[in-house]
């Protein structure tokens, strides 16, 4: 069977002056349709990098990608905000919603880009806005709600435009640990549903509420697997690093 | 698509700065407030010109006749410029020569040296609009020359307010003045045409017969001819009949020069256009200055929104969708400039029109001057308005399409 999101041999290479860094280091990751997958690593082990490229914002120096058995590895810009608008929902760290624009009009945008009629994108986004309880405050603006409701807004509009995978990159980094909690618990609820969620995250605590860890150490994959394998969480060169983030 | 929302995003933003928005239009609300003004100003006059045209009669036609260069000029006899609207009564009405000079004017020991003098003909004086063929200028009292006042060359005359008022205190008809040693009876007097009269001006005028005249001068012959064509619709067939005439005559189409009331008005007209048009591009000027003025700050705006724009992009928006906002965003802030300077240039054009109006009204004889935008250039200040704000706009909107999301998304 094809794989949902599949990465095979990603290298990502960047020239830093002098110095040549390989952010990705020949990776190769399958996630199917459904899994919920962490990518945890620390900083500088290359999972923001994956993550941009899952996330179709940025392409590998060589390497394929196919999301949805299509290649998007050699896309250009335009080409690329296709595949996210119909295919991924980000949830950032900082919820990155516009300020300027009411709940509602943030739930709508990607249905915006996707070119639908006015009254069907009302329809989904309040439709989204009900799953993440918060249809009430769909006329309040950002700044009205509190964090932890703020990330469920951009976890609505992540959802709104019914895309194939869910990335959250660091979902519970400026939330309390209960509001955290809560989040973290709402994607569960998501992936129950159906939903495909990759997280990306430093912090083990939150990895292992997913059902599959990858973790990333300097661009190179060193471990692929099930949660619960105490393995999944040892770090073999633990050096106090961790808390660094 | 969501051109709906860019246009209420941009009427949001404008509305949350709106001491930045301001100052980001007062660049096009002064150019098109300029633009509306210098064109409604020009409107008016052209207006007034027009209505003076048709008010004198467009039949009016000024012949200049100054012979060949070399010397060997022939007279022209007046006489024969008579007899030349005799033969074609189809489309010449008449003729008056034109003999003007200054002199000196006694009365008792008053006397006044700037005195406009001229002769003409009874034709000079319009009978049915009862006002003077070249310039309209009306009668307080009395009447005009006569044909018999000219055939027998009565030393009669028609004098100007300024006269009436210095020389005899308002009440001059049958009392006399001298022109060089010659006493004149005055049988009309003129109505004011300047608000504020003195010697050697308007006011300062003096009809008489033309022969009279020419013997005051000195001179034999007379270089400028009034015609009247039948009618308004007859003065270029009329123009064609002296022309033709004077050319078998001087057998030299630069002894003479000929032109229809409506051709001078066209001429004055064309000069108008240019003039308005330099004083509109120095205003267009101001339009630029308020483009750039808009490049700028849309470009510190997208500075300012570069996290906003990584996560539009992040969630699907192409290049187009960005570049679209931005331009938009632009594009609206000119208008709203627009429409503004469209509503101070009216106001300016009424307010400056209604002085300008009273006073160029009391020098062209009571003409009526209304400088009333045209809806032509209205629609045009706010066309081109736009079309700065979209122009300007597009250098900044381009910016913000080419970010790249990763670095919009980190951006603080």
């Amino acid at each position: 069977m094809e794989h949902l999101i599949e990465l095979k041999q990603v290298y990502k290479i960047y020239q830093m002056g002098e110095e040549t860094v390989h952010a990705l280091d020949g990776v190769d990751i399958a996630i199917d349709q459904g899994e919920f997958v962490a990518i945890v690593g620390s900083s500088g082990s290359g999972k923001s990098t994956a993550m941009n490229i899952i996330g179709c914002l940025d392409v590998p120096t060589s390497g394929s990608y196919h999301l949805g058995g299509v290649d998007v590895s050699t896309m250009d810009d335009d080409q690329q905000a296709e595949i996210r608008n119909k295919m991924l929902g980000f949830i950032f760290q900082q919820y990155n919603l516009i300020p300027k624009l009411t709940v509602l009009e943030n739930v709508e945008l990607p249905l915006l880009y996707a070119g639908l009629p006015s009254d069907e994108r009302r329809r989904r986004a309040l439709g989204a806005l009900e799953r993440v309880g918060l249809a009430e405050k769909q006329k309040n603006l950002p700044s009205q709600l509190s964090g932890g409701q703020q990330q469920r807004v951009s976890i609505a509009r992540a959802l709104a435009g019914s895309p194939s995978v869910i990335l959250a990159d660091e979902p519970t980094g400026a939330l309390d640990s209960r509001t955290g909690r809560e989040v973290l618990g709402f994607l569960k609820k998501l992936n129950r549903e159906g939903d495909t969620v990759v997280l990306i995250t430093h912090d083990n605590s939150i990895a292992v509420r997913a059902d599959r860890i990858i973790r990333l150490q300097d661009g190179k994959i060193i471990y692929d697997g099930d949660a619960r394998d105490p393995h999944a969480v040892v770090q073999p060169e633990q050096a106090g690093e961790e808390d660094e983030l | 698509m969501n051109y709906g929302q860019s246009f209420r995003l941009a009427l949001k933003s404008l509305a949350t700065s709106k001491m930045r928005s301001i100052l980001t239009m007062l660049g096009i609300i002064i150019g098109v407030a300029s633009v509306i003004v210098i064109l409604a100003l020009g409107n008016g006059v052209q207006g007034m010109i027009d209505e003076q045209v048709s008010k004198l009669g467009i039949n009016t036609i000024v012949t200049y006749t100054w012979g060949r260069g070399d010397g060997s000029t022939m007279d022209l006899d007046p006489e024969d410029m008579y007899r030349l609207v005799e033969e074609h009564p189809d489309v010449l009405s008449g003729v008056s020569p034109y003999v003007s000079f200054q002199t000196v004017i006694r009365k008792g020991d008053q006397k006044l040296e700037k005195t406009n003098l001229y002769g003409v003909s009874e034709v000079m004086f319009n009978n049915h609009s009862q006002s003077t063929i070249d310039g309209g200028e009306t009668l307080e009292q009395g009447r005009f020359l006569s044909y018999l006042d000219v055939e027998r060359r009565q030393p009669v005359c028609v004098i100007g307010a300024y006269l009436a008022q210095e020389l005899f205190n308002d009440d001059p008809l049958g009392q006399t003045l001298s022109i060089d040693g010659q006493s004149y009876t005055v049988i009309g007097v003129l109505k004011q045409i300047q608000e504020n009269m003195q010697e050697g001006s308007s006011d300062d005028q003096l009809y008489l017969p033309y022969e009279n005249a020419l013997e005051i001068m000195g001179a034999r012959n007379v270089t400028l001819y009034m015609f009247t064509s039948t009618s308004g619709a007859t003065a270029g067939a009329a123009k064609a009949v002296i022309d033709r005439y004077l050319y078998d005559y001087f057998q030299d189409p630069d002894a003479y020069y000929i032109q229809t009331m409506e051709e001078q008005a066209n001429m004055i007209n064309a000069m108008m256009g240019v003039a308005i048009g330099v004083l509109v591009a120095i205003a267009a000027i101001s339009l630029l200055v308020g483009g750039i003025g808009i490049m700028n700050i849309m470009l510190v705006s997208v500075t300012e929104r570069t996290r906003e724009i990584g996560i539009r992009k992040s969630l699907g928006a192409k290049r187009k969708d960005i570049r679209r906002q931005f331009v938009i965003e632009a594009g609206t802030t000119s208008a709203i400039g627009g429409l503004l300077g469209i509503g101070l240039g009216y106001l300016l054009a009424m307010g400056v029109g209604s002085i300008l109006g009273a006073s160029l009204s009391a020098q062209m004889n009571g003409a009526t001057f209304s400088a009333t935008p045209t809806p032509g250039s209205v629609l045009i200040s706010f066309s081109v308005s736009v079309g700065i704000g979209i122009l300007f706009g597009y250098l900044p909107a381009n910016k913000a399409a080419k970010l790249n999301p990763i670095d919009a998304l980190r951006y603080d």
